[in-house]
């Protein structure tokens, strides 16, 4: 493996004729590092991975790693000269190789001897826990053990960048969480720098060292998994995180001290306080004072897990009447309706979470304290969304 | 299951079993009786005897097999690149596959009859071979080896075509992109990954086409030299039918054109076995 630093993507745009599936993707990736591009499907993460590997031509940017310039939209080295190895959704196995031979397959190419092809096939066997599995054919094998397989496939050519597409996301609920058990620590083990591509914010939180939110083509943050879990940047990534109490709110006022603002919102429930540690030179914070300037409505952003059955000495209170109770063990999942809403905010539903028993249409005084609130403009609408992956 | 259900699945079964019954096994079996027989009833192996000592029957085993194996050759070799070129979709996709449909419907005959004006000495393409002055007098494309060669192609080949692009379309597309990944050069993709994975394709369109140019005879006498160097083995079966109504001979004869096809068939799956293991689409992925 050719040694390096880091990677750097630079304004890396893809045009599928008029539409534009990729907008100016810039990121920097340390060696050693694991990355999630994270969205819904359409958003381009899978068109970004695939122009990283070259297997996509790029519209326009440049991808370097170090000084060495791989592409730049029109000289590229190959996508078979670039030392990557790819993991696919569907695993992508060969299936007229056997195991040893799948994983074989990139060391024959490059013209390792018998002896150390055998060697290299297993222990990279041994790494994900196929000993022994060498003369199987991918059809014989579950489909956990066959994405075991094309990952022993890449990782055996000690690739310098490993790109994993939805390697999950064919696999049923059991085996996804034991693979991805299996990934962090092979990770842990041999530090390859790792780009993942999934749509499900568990994996991308268990996995990364950093999770890239992209919505239609355009980056909406970069941060570390508490980042973004905490401190969504708009409100996209906090619908895309769970802040599943999105109600439509007008800004009744506004004061600004220099680490955060506090704010008071009228919604359909009556109003709320906010006080949002969104620091002075956040983008947040002037949006939010352009918001407060102009009139413009925003929208709430509230965790279930941050509303609680009681209220309690400084928080909100929400007086609501419970409508849905889904029992989950552990606790239940209950949804519920404002008792002052007026028909504007009818469509504005209570969702939290409660480990006592609540019966439907039993009225409730819920609380939320004022830093659990988030505030945020409302999302202009995606002006662009192509098909994941089409060519 | 029940037996009750059992039974009514083979109820169901009835009508395409009495199809083969009555359309293939019973006229089989007694096409394979009429030539161990005489005309007389009484059993002999003389109508295979005959066949192989009369060097005028017997050299049309090899007359046939070396106009049906090159042009098989050629139709599914032709096929196997074009099939690759068009396997994710391209432009004028459907008018190409019309024109390759068209010669399959309009059966050997009508080609045959075309081509005989087409590429006759005084035809189109002579006359205009002749006004690039690429050539100075007609060639001769008709009446002869060539003649039906070129029909079997234009028949032929779009059988190959047809079905080798339904199976290489087939395979994911991703195992492609996987192999590039690997470190796999186009040439290196195709030959270590696509033609595996077409081996079974191939081996069938090549079975087809060549039971089709084996059994060819339309072509045979229209646009070649029957009575030659394109008298082949259907022509010899017919001959002995309907013009010496020797229906016990003519049967040996088809008898033997099976056994050639049927060897020629286990040749050919005996490589796809060799070449082959896996299954090409694998359900999960």
């Amino acid at each position: 493996m050719k040694d390096f630093k880091h990677i750097s993507v630079r304004r890396m745009t893809k045009r599928f004729g008029e539409k534009t599936a990729l907008h100016e993707f810039s990121l920097d990736f340390d060696k050693g590092e694991f990355v999630t591009f994270l969205g819904p499907s359409g958003c381009g993460k899978s068109t970004a991975l695939n122009c990283i590997t070259g297997l996509i031509p790029i519209s326009s940017g440049e991808i370097y790693i170090d000084d060495e310039c791989i592409d730049d939209s029109r000289d590229k080295i190959a996508p078979e000269k670039r030392e990557f190895g790819m993991v696919f959704q569907n695993y992508a196995l060969f299936p007229h190789l056997s195991v040893f031979d799948n994983v074989a397959f990139g060391l024959r190419l490059r013209k390792h001897t018998k002896k150390s092809v055998r060697e290299k096939v297993d222990t990279a066997l041994r790494l994900v826990h196929l000993e022994g599995y060498g003369s199987k054919f991918p059809a014989q094998m579950s489909g956990g053990e066959q994405q075991r397989v094309a990952i022993a496939r890449c990782i055996v050519l000690e690739p310098r960048l490993l790109l994993l597409d939805e390697p999950l996301s064919n696999l049923d609920a059991k085996l996804r969480v034991e693979l991805r058990y299996e990934l962090k620590a092979l990770h842990e083990r041999l530090r390859v720098t790792t780009i993942y591509v999934t749509h499900d914010q568990t994996e991308a939180l268990a996995l990364s060292d950093r999770i890239v939110v992209m919505r239609a083509g355009k980056i909406q943050q970069v941060g570390t998994p508490e980042e973004v879990f905490s401190d969504p940047a708009n409100l996209f990534v906090a619908d895309f995180m769970g802040f599943k109490n999105m109600w439509k709110a007008k800004l009744e006022s506004l004061s600004q001290s220099p680490g955060h603002l506090d704010a008071v919102v009228k919604t359909a429930g009556g109003s709320l306080r906010a006080r949002l540690r969104y620091p002075e030179g956040d983008p947040r914070r002037s949006a939010l004072v352009a918001a407060h300037a102009s009139g413009k409505p925003v929208v709430t952003a509230i965790r279930p897990e941050d509303i609680l059955l009681r209220a309690q000495e400084g928080m909100n209170t929400l007086g609501c009447t419970a409508t849905l109770v889904e029992y989950q063990g552990q606790q239940s999942q209950v949804s519920a309706c404002f008792d002052a809403s007026g028909p504007e905010g009818a469509a504005d539903r209570i969702d939290f979470r409660s480990a006592e028993r609540v019966e439907e249409g039993r009225g409730l005084q819920l609380g939320v304290a004022p830093d659990r609130l988030l505030l945020f403009p409302e999302l202009e609408t995606a002006a662009t969304t192509v098909e994941e992956g089409s060519p | 299951m029940s037996s009750a259900s059992k039974s009514g699945t083979k109820v169901l079964l009835a009508p395409a079993i009495a199809f083969l019954v009555l359309l293939f096994l019973y006229p089989f079996a007694y096409g394979l009786y009429l030539s161990f027989t005489k005309a007389d009833g009484a059993a002999t192996f003389s109508n295979y005897l005959r066949f192989f000592k009369d060097p005028w029957d017997f050299r049309t085993i090899w007359t046939t097999l070396w106009i049906s194996v090159p042009i098989t050759f050629i139709n599914v070799g032709l096929a196997i690149p074009f099939a690759y070129y068009m396997r994710r979709g391209m432009k004028g996709e459907k008018t190409i596959t019309f024109f390759l449909i068209v010669p399959i419907t309009l059966g050997a005959v009508l080609i045959s009859e075309g081509m005989l004006s087409y590429m006759g000495p005084r035809g189109w393409l002579n006359q205009f071979l002749m006004a690039i002055g690429l050539v100075r007098e007609p060639v001769r494309f008709t009446h002869n080896y060539l003649g039906v060669v070129i029909s079997l192609g234009l028949s032929g080949f779009p059988y190959a075509f047809l079905m080798l692009l339904g199976y290489v379309s087939g395979i994911n597309p991703d195992l492609e992109k996987a192999g590039q990944m690997l470190g796999a050069s186009r040439l290196q993709t195709f030959w270590k990954i696509l033609f595996p994975l077409m081996v079974p394709g191939i081996a069938i369109a090549f079975c087809l086409n060549f039971v089709m140019a084996f059994s060819v005879f339309p072509s045979a006498v229209l646009l070649g030299q029957p009575s030659g160097p394109t008298r082949v083995i259907a022509i010899a079966a017919y001959q002995w039918a309907f013009e010496k109504f020797n229906f016990n001979a003519a049967s040996a004869i088809s008898m033997i054109m099976a056994a050639i096809e049927l060897i020629v068939i286990t040749l050919v799956l005996v490589w796809r076995g060799r070449m082959y293991k896996g299954a090409s689409i694998v359900g999960k992925g």
